[in-house]
């Protein structure tokens, strides 16, 4: 394993000021695009990126206008991880020296169509970095629900009634998940703290191997959020304990945050035009599911 | 010249070709009856005989999208599949010849489920013809090794730049053993040079591959990837040629005529039951019934031209077809008939359906249809698409 502890910093000051993804065609306010462009500038030139359909490649490879600066390529919608492993090795066999290939997937790219792939890859340990950017429903197709859409959400195909509050189901616990494969590195993050983010894709570079960072990422036209709130709103998730940022390394979880107190999940959900349908019950479902949640990642992580 | 043959399988003089091949990158997912080819190339990696990246992928989607993916940086790939497996891949198959990736693929045909069959027949790549991979289909273990060195060099040249299937009948050819003449890596470095293309992405000369394109700009892309397809047919001749001065075998490109000089009526057919045809025709032959063969070998790009040179010598053409457009009538039919239509010329027509799951095709039915097509040519049979072991025509 590398040692982590020498490799160098990345943050606002020293950061490349070259752009890697720009001319595309995302929404205003859009975090998934905040993440790639962040992502890409740790990660820097000799890197192969590549995207399953969603947003990013939707907005970034409009022929002739290509919104990469780097080599990228837009993958089969279920097989993101499997073109990223056959780059790796393609790489690999073609005595390629000091590159990284890297995914940029969305939650229902990763979390749902994606998923046996991803565990392919993750097993295989392939030198992959898959980057999950969860904006939590199907964007690209206009707000469809996905495996990774929270308790309450109003979504397209999950509208909100008098028979069915919008969703039903909770986040599948997709960082616990990928941990269980006994990955080298994975990480939560939220572009709402971007240094965190920056340290993580930094760490996950220097990494050899399957690598996995799930990143939080805001969504003004399907959350129904002001278009200059989208870092705010990433970091509101994340101070109200809905959001949570750990990392899983040499087989041990740890929490980066652990706050004493949590942020109102109030708040941060009647901000956003896809919960407000939701009830003071619907609020509380959340909030004890909160609960529960870090009661045992506190008891088992620290 | 020297040789060395070996006492081998189907499957394992595949991976003879493959191995030979030097491919960087080796993706596949196992299924019955292609197994035995991923076993011998994993052994082979493991003993150090092949230099390639094997990968362990838990999915035939993940085969092509994996081959895809080094292909898309300039490595040379295999995977091999079967019936559901091939099936499974079907959105890869459009996606890689879309992109322009010359992965080489063995395909051990097999007959699709419902109802599970894990026996031969040519549904699975047939009911893929319209995937924009180069098809190819071969009669004996020998041709099968042949055709992945072949394979590579058609695929990857400059003008094609497409995909290629090469199938290999399930069982029948993939399990059953004969003698194989082994080639000299050093002979097949000098017929198969590096893999150069300049559709992958570098670092020199980085590249956004895969993208979108506008109703504007759709049909351009469509349009050249037919054109690459149109320009294989002259590297197949090219590259049967060079293999044949090369190694002293020739496969005669698009099509092999089996007794059709002077022949009266021809029945086609593909793989394996080419070889049960050849021995009806050296038997009727015999007792002076003027019968012959078209084996097609590519069935894209289609031998158009053959077909219709052939129909233009001939009074009656049947077709063996492996394989059931349900609702009408043989996929092979379908395209031979198409051929035949553009000629000014009448010929007499019919579609033998059958050798569906495995059943075997006999020598005894393979008389009865030439019978039923000299009958034809004298006004005494009727042209007919039908079930030949069910003694059916297909819409009674």
């Amino acid at each position: 394993m590398t040692n982590l502890v020498d490799i160098p910093k990345v943050n606002a000051k020293n950061m490349t000021e070259k752009e890697f993804f720009y001319g595309h065609k995302a929404c205003a306010g859009c975090g998934g695009s905040v993440a790639v462009r962040l992502a890409l500038k740790v990660l820097g030139e000799r890197t192969y990126t590549a995207l399953p359909a969603g947003c990013m490649s939707a907005v970034g490879f409009i022929y002739p206008q290509m919104a990469f600066n780097t080599n990228a390529i837009i993958t089969t919608f279920p097989g993101a991880a499997s073109m990223a492993s056959g780059i790796a090795a393609g790489a690999k066999a073609l005595g390629q020296k000091d590159v990284k290939t890297v995914v940029f997937a969305g939650d229902g790219g990763t979390a749902d169509i994606g998923f046996q792939a991803l565990s392919g890859m993750i097993d295989r340990n392939d030198d992959v970095l898959y980057i999950c950017y969860d904006n939590e429903a199907y964007m690209n197709t206009g707000i469809q629900k996905s495996g990774l859409t929270p308790y309450g959400t109003k979504t397209t195909t999950t509208p909100a009634g008098k028979n069915i509050p919008g969703t039903v189901t909770h986040k599948k616990n997709l960082f616990e998940i990928i941990a269980a494969h006994d990955i080298a590195y994975a990480a939560t993050a939220s572009i709402g703290y971007p240094q965190d983010f920056l340290n993580k894709v930094n760490k996950a570079k220097h990494t050899k191997g399957a690598t996995f960072i799930h990143v939080y990422a805001s969504c003004p036209t399907g959350w129904g959020t002001p278009t200059e709130t989208s870092i705010e709103i990433a970091k509101d998730a994340v101070d109200c304990g809905l959001i949570f940022l750990a990392e899983f390394e040499d087989g041990e979880y740890k929490l980066n945050r652990n706050p004493k107190e949590f942020a109102s999940v109030k708040d941060y959900l009647k901000k956003q035009g896809r919960f407000k349908h939701m009830t003071d019950e619907d609020i509380q479902c959340v909030i004890e599911n909160r609960d529960r949640k870090w009661a045992r990642m506190r008891k088992q992580w620290l | 010249m020297k040789t060395n043959k070996i006492f081998i399988s189907g499957d394992e003089a595949v991976a003879q070709g493959v191995r030979l091949s030097r491919p960087h990158v080796i993706a596949a997912y196992p299924i019955t009856p292609q197994t035995i080819t991923v076993e011998r190339l994993s052994e082979m990696v493991e003993a150090g005989e092949m230099d390639g990246e094997y990968m362990h992928v838990e999915s035939e989607h993940s085969a092509i999208s994996a081959t895809m993916g080094a292909s898309a940086v300039g490595a040379r790939t295999f995977t091999a599949s079967s019936s559901q497996g091939l099936l499974y891949m079907a959105e890869g198959l459009h996606y890689c010849s879309g992109g322009r990736w010359p992965v080489v693929m063995m395909n051990a045909n097999r007959s699709v489920a419902l109802p599970w069959s894990i026996y031969g027949d040519q549904r699975d790549s047939l009911s893929l013809l319209d995937c924009g991979w180069i098809q190819v289909y071969v009669e004996d273990a020998q041709e099968a090794l042949d055709m992945i060195i072949q394979a590579y060099k058609i695929a990857e040249h400059k003008d094609v730049l497409t995909p290629m299937m090469v199938n290999l009948d399930g069982f029948i050819l993939t399990h059953t053993y004969e003698l194989v003449e082994i080639p000299e890596q050093k002979m097949v470095d000098e017929f198969l040079p590096p893999f150069q293309t300049p559709n992958k992405m570098s670092f020199e000369e980085p590249k956004n591959l895969g993208f979108s394109s506008k109703p504007d700009d759709n049909t351009e892309f469509k349009y050249q990837q037919n054109e690459a397809m149109f320009k294989a047919v002259d590297v197949i001749r090219e590259v049967d040629q060079e293999f044949a001065e090369k190694f002293g075998r020739k496969y005669h490109d698009m099509v092999e005529e089996y007794r059709c000089e002077d022949a009266d009526v021809v029945l086609v057919a593909l793989g394996s039951v080419c070889g049960t045809v050849r021995v009806v025709v050296d038997k009727m032959r015999a007792a002076g019934k003027k019968v012959g063969l078209l084996k097609i070998r590519y069935m894209r790009p289609f031998p158009e031209a053959e077909v219709k040179d052939l129909a233009q010598r001939v009074q009656a053409i049947g077709v063996i077809d492996k394989d059931i457009s349900f609702g009408y009538e043989g996929t092979v039919y379908t395209n031979v008939n198409s051929a035949i239509s553009k000629i000014d010329k009448y010929v007499f027509k019919s579609n033998f359906v059958g050798g569906l799951g495995g059943r075997d095709i006999t020598k005894a039915e393979i008389e009865d249809m030439f019978n039923h097509l000299l009958d034809g040519i004298e006004k005494k049979s009727e042209e007919k698409v039908e079930f030949f072991s069910l003694n059916v025509e297909t819409n009674d």
